[in-house]
């Protein structure tokens, strides 16, 4: 039980200082916590599965969301984190498949790699997302920028970046960059995609070793790594991938206020909003890549009551301006989603229609030979 | 700047930074000591107490871990011949070679003593070269990685010496098992064959352990005996490695320097240092005969070099975000838990938090090895004990290190396969090295090659970096080869032609017959299995089945123009050991890891070790608990099987 000693010690140093940051919050939040508690017993301890080797992106989420959770909750039980990688998330999701219990000690982490293969029907996916209830999900956005080469105002770098066969780095054809490469094949740009790259900072070296011309970052890498860039007039931004606003619709990126979004990019090039197949595809990945990029999931046989404890837990810290602070650096400017808000837009992306997926089993082959 | 410097100082050495950076330091130790573990189990336990700690203090601790991790693992690998993590994979050739002669202590007191030079040699180049280090690691584009990778490949023709083909074969069947998994270019999958382990291709540590531990343990149950074949006196071993040390400064100085500058290289970093290292010293030395029997240079360089090396990697973490280990991966996430984004921000507003993690590495390197340095000598006798009653306790610390790969059945059984090859070629005399050589380079020689075709196209050719390694890896093929030609034609002169001649008559065994009718089996079979592959997702293990096959030939070749000299070459008993192996496997799937390897290792030390049965008992049950406190501390998984279900939980 050594674990569990060591796991507590550290909330208890936690504890402290959030305590002293919280001051009286807190206590207003114990008390509402636990009249729920009356109803249902929240086990001691949980066991969180990240299908993510230790200090990935992650991993690193469930980290920060963990110590929060665990002092929301009633009796504030240890969340210990099991990473189990392998497969690119599938390995681990599959396994929670088989063993996790619907009693609410067992929690899922996913992202946008473990949401892909189920829609693009990889034959190694043996779990399914009807199976799990979400609790809450953290959006981010992503921005597209080019070599200043191609021009230094936006406007000029879209009309070159249109005209001209442009490169750019990513890691795989059905990786989190496919949404992204839809895109730009809509607005019309001619890019060859060399994959092979094993992260996004490698894809981001290759664009600074002014290898790549056009680039891709999420929201918190393109606030640390790309922005200095901008500022040093070595990368201009193109447009934000956008957020998804809650009657499901792509808006501006609070991150990013002053950058359009593609769907305001594709109208200014074609003079109409964007439509087809190739556009659903885009609106599909981009949802459940981007809009609801992490997820933690439970088992959907577990107990209703105690899946609105939890998600009132993080209903009741998501609220604090202690969390918004700490959440700022790790998740960007986003709010996480909570509750059945999640599931509906989940449900909606994760359904491919036969025609959208084979304009895209069709368009990974031509544009990018890749089979799926 | 001076302010920063001392501030930074200053923070190093307030208590609460040193005693927290000692817990990481030993934390690392342990965790480096247990083969497989490395920096991501020790990660891994830190990392619950870092939130809401003060950034300073906690960097430190991490960074106690992070610099230690290349320094306890050679315990493992001269001690006991188990690779523990990618940094001691070359030393283990030489390392275990010595102590095999009784001199582990010699060994062991200098890999620390050099661990510590490097450390120190790391840090200190760090502290200028950080802040000038953007623009050159920038300017290595992917075809500068390409050349570095084949600058390490060529190291195969270094090592394997006077067998040239049969090194090559290895190299080839190591590039082979190497681009098993996804293509870089399509995404496409190869030679799965249908399993689902087989996606991801096969887990270094696994194929390490299988290609060195395994043919080591078999090899030494056959010949009976302690790990120690010759007696010495231990304590004159201890102080004759610090000597050694010092009569080799200038190789420990120039791999240091090697390990730091190739570790801010993004990408390849660990994988290719230590080779490069082993070569410089084997091609450096006047006399080479002793390499991989126990040449102490063999354990110097590469030692020098990973330390370093691990202080080079923080550069790419740091100023990119892109981790140069796995270990600099975790690192990573410890940093972005504390809310420190990496980036150019590290040098404009965090630098005193940057130099703090500088010294902290240079100051844990200092401790962890001077920690080591003590411990080596009384650590030394278990070279001592007999083989076998070690033999079960190592069996199970591979199984577990294998295992805790990925954590799949799959992990146990390819341990057993590669083991195979490996006892096959360690019995004939192949070179291991060269596979694990091409193994560990192959997704970085295809994806780096690729990726140079597509962003440069044949100006990749003439890029200066490129033209000035490429004479680096002509020099290093071609220079040795002369110097042969040169002393063979000396020779020829003086004693006459006979010498030589004999000299070059290549040796075959029924090994040797069965490796060439194997390997051209597999050549044919891969090739079958890749015929539908698009162009560039299959051009890679075409050209490893073309190397593979044609080395073959060539050796048959030569076997068949010039007589052979026969060679005997045992088989037999380590085939026996080798299926009671996997026996072993099948009985910790069916029963359970800590059931099956209680069990094995009772049975093993009653009556093939024949210990007093209460020692067996005693010691059994020490697996016992060590199994069950590791999966408590780091929860990890084992196979479950029937029985540990019930008896465990």
């Amino acid at each position: 039980m050594l674990t569990n000693k060591t796991a507590t010690a550290c909330l208890a140093l936690g504890r402290l200082k959030k305590a002293v940051l919280l001051g009286g919050a807190i206590a207003g939040l114990g008390l509402t916590t636990a009249v729920q508690a009356q109803d249902v017993e929240v086990p001691g301890n949980i066991k969180w599965t990240i299908p993510f080797g230790v200090g990935g992106g992650t991993d690193v989420w469930a980290r920060f969301f963990s110590p929060w959770f665990s002092e929301s909750l009633p009796g504030e039980p240890t969340i210990m984190i099991d990473n189990v990688p392998g497969g690119g998330s599938i390995n681990g999701a599959n396994l929670f498949a088989v063993r996790a219990k619907a009693d609410g000690s067992h929690w899922l982490g996913t992202s946008a790699s473990t949401q892909y293969p189920v829609m693009l029907d990889d034959p190694r996916v043996r779990y399914d997302y009807s199976d799990w209830t979400p609790i809450l999900a953290t959006p981010t956005g992503g921005v597209v920028y080019v070599q200043p080469s191609l021009g230094e105002t936006s406007d000029k770098a879209l009309n070159a970046l249109l005209k001209k066969p442009v490169q750019m780095a990513a890691q795989n054809p059905t990786g989190v960059e496919l949404p992204v490469l839809i895109a730009l094949d809509m607005l019309g740009a001619d890019v060859q995609a060399v994959f092979g790259m094993r992260s996004r900072g490698e894809a981001r070296l290759a664009f600074e070793r002014g290898e790549a011309d056009i680039g891709f970052q999420t929201t918190s890498a393109y606030l640390s790594n790309v922005e200095p860039l901008v500022e040093a007039g070595k990368a201009v931004p193109l447009f934000s991938l956008g957020v998804l606003n809650d009657e499901g619709k792509i808006v501006r990126d609070p991150a990013f206020p002053d950058l359009p979004t593609f769907n305001e990019i594709y109208r200014q090039v074609h003079g109409e909003a964007p439509t087809g197949n190739a556009f659903e595809a885009f609106r599909k990945f981009f949802a459940s890549g981007y809009a609801l990029q992490k997820l933690i999931m439970v088992p959907k046989d577990t107990p209703q009551a105690l899946v609105d404890t939890y998600r009132q837990a993080a209903r009741d810290f998501v609220h604090t301006q202690a969390f918004k602070e700490k959440a700022a650096a790790q998740l960007g400017p986003y709010t996480p989603v909570i509750g059945d808000t999640v599931k509906r837009h989940l449900d909606d992306a994760m359904s491919i229609d036969d025609a959208t997926r084979d304009w895209l089993a069709d368009w990974l082959q031509s544009e990018h030979g890749a089979k799926i | 700047m001076l302010d920063i410097l001392l501030s930074s100082l200053g923070q190093l050495f307030t208590l609460s930074h040193l005693l927290f950076m000692v817990l990481g330091v030993l934390v690392g130790l342990v965790v480096g000591i247990i083969p497989g573990l490395g920096g991501i189990a020790g990660m891994s336990l830190l990392l619950p107490f870092l939130y809401g700690m003060e950034p300073s203090v906690a960097l430190g601790m991490l960074m106690g871990l992070v610099a230690v991790i290349p320094t306890g693992d050679t315990f493992a690998s001269v001690l006991l011949g188990i690779p523990g993590s990618s940094a001691s994979q070359a030393t283990v050739i030489d390392g275990f070679s010595l102590a095999k002669r009784g001199q582990a202590a010699r060994a062991l007191s200098s890999a620390f003593l050099c661990s510590m030079i490097g450390g120190v040699i790391g840090a200190v180049v760090l502290t200028g070269f950080i802040l000038i280090a953007r623009p050159l690691v920038l300017s290595f584009s992917s075809s500068e990685l390409f050349m570095l990778t084949l600058l390490g490949l060529s190291m195969v023709a270094v090592l394997s010496g006077r067998d040239l083909f049969k090194g090559l074969a290895a190299c080839g069947l190591g590039l082979l098992v190497g681009t098993i998994g996804m293509a870089p270019a399509t995404g496409e999958f190869r030679m799965n064959f249908g399993l689902n382990y087989l996606y991801d291709g096969l887990p270094l540590v696994v194929v390490g352990l299988g290609i060195f531990a395994i043919p080591e343990i078999v090899d030494l149950l056959v010949k009976r005996g302690a790990i120690a074949g010759e007696s010495t006196r231990l304590g004159k071993g201890w102080r004759q490695g610090i000597q050694d040390v010092g009569k080799n400064r200038g190789l420990v100085a120039r791999c240091a320097a090697m390990g730091s500058l190739i570790g801010t290289i993004p990408g390849l970093a660990g994988s290719v240092v230590d080779w490069l290292t082993y070569g410089h010293a084997m091609q450096s030395a006047k006399d080479k005969s002793e390499f991989g029997k126990g040449d102490i240079r063999g354990v110097i360089a590469p030692e020098s070099a990973n330390n370093a090396c691990a202080c080079g990697a923080m550069v790419p973490t740091l100023l990119f975000g892109v981790p140069g280990s796995g270990s600099a991966a975790v690192f990573l996430g410890g940093m972005l838990l504390l809310g420190l984004q990496p980036g150019v921000g590290m040098i404009e507003t965090h630098l005193d938090l940057t130099y703090t993690i500088i010294w902290s590495l240079a100051l844990a390197n200092i401790l962890g090895a001077g920690l080591c340095l003590v411990l080596a000598r009384p650590v030394a006798n278990l070279t001592r004990v007999p083989f076998a009653t070690l033999a079960p306790l190592i069996t199970v610390l591979i199984m577990f290190a294998a295992f805790q790969a990925t954590r799949a059945s799959g992990d146990l059984i390819a341990l057993g396969i590669v083991g195979v090859i490996g006892v096959l070629f360690n019995q004939a005399g192949w070179s291991r090295p060269a596979f694990l050589i091409g193994f560990v380079l192959a997704p970085g020689a295809e994806s780096y090659f690729y990726q140079a075709v597509q962003f440069q196209g044949m100006g990749a050719l003439l890029r200066p970096g490129v033209l000035v390694i490429g004479t680096l890896i002509l020099a290093a093929m071609f220079i040795p080869m002369l110097r042969s030609l040169w002393s063979k034609r000396r020779q020829a002169t003086s004693v006459g032609a006979a010498s030589t001649a004999r000299n070059e008559v290549p040796t075959l065994g029924v090994i040797d017959v069965a490796l060439f009718a194997a390997l051209l089996g597999i050549a044919v079979v891969a090739w079958i299995d890749v015929s539908d592959l698009t162009l560039l997702g299959g051009i890679m293990p075409r050209l490893a089945i073309a190397i593979l096959a044609i080395s073959c030939l060539m050796e048959i070749a030569r076997c068949l123009i010039r007589r052979p000299q026969w060679q005997p070459q045992a088989i037999g008993l380590q085939g026996l050991w080798l299926a009671g192996f996997f026996a072993l496997v099948g009985a910790i799937l069916l029963l359970g890891f800590i059931t099956a390897a209680t069990l094995f290792s009772l049975v093993f030390l009653l009556a093939i070790a024949r210990l007093k049965p209460w020692v067996a008992v005693v010691m059994s049950l020490g697996v016992t608990a060590f199994l069950m406190g590791m999966a408590e501390f780091l929860t990890l998984t084992y196979p479950r099987g029937l029985v540990d279900p019930l008896l465990f939980v």
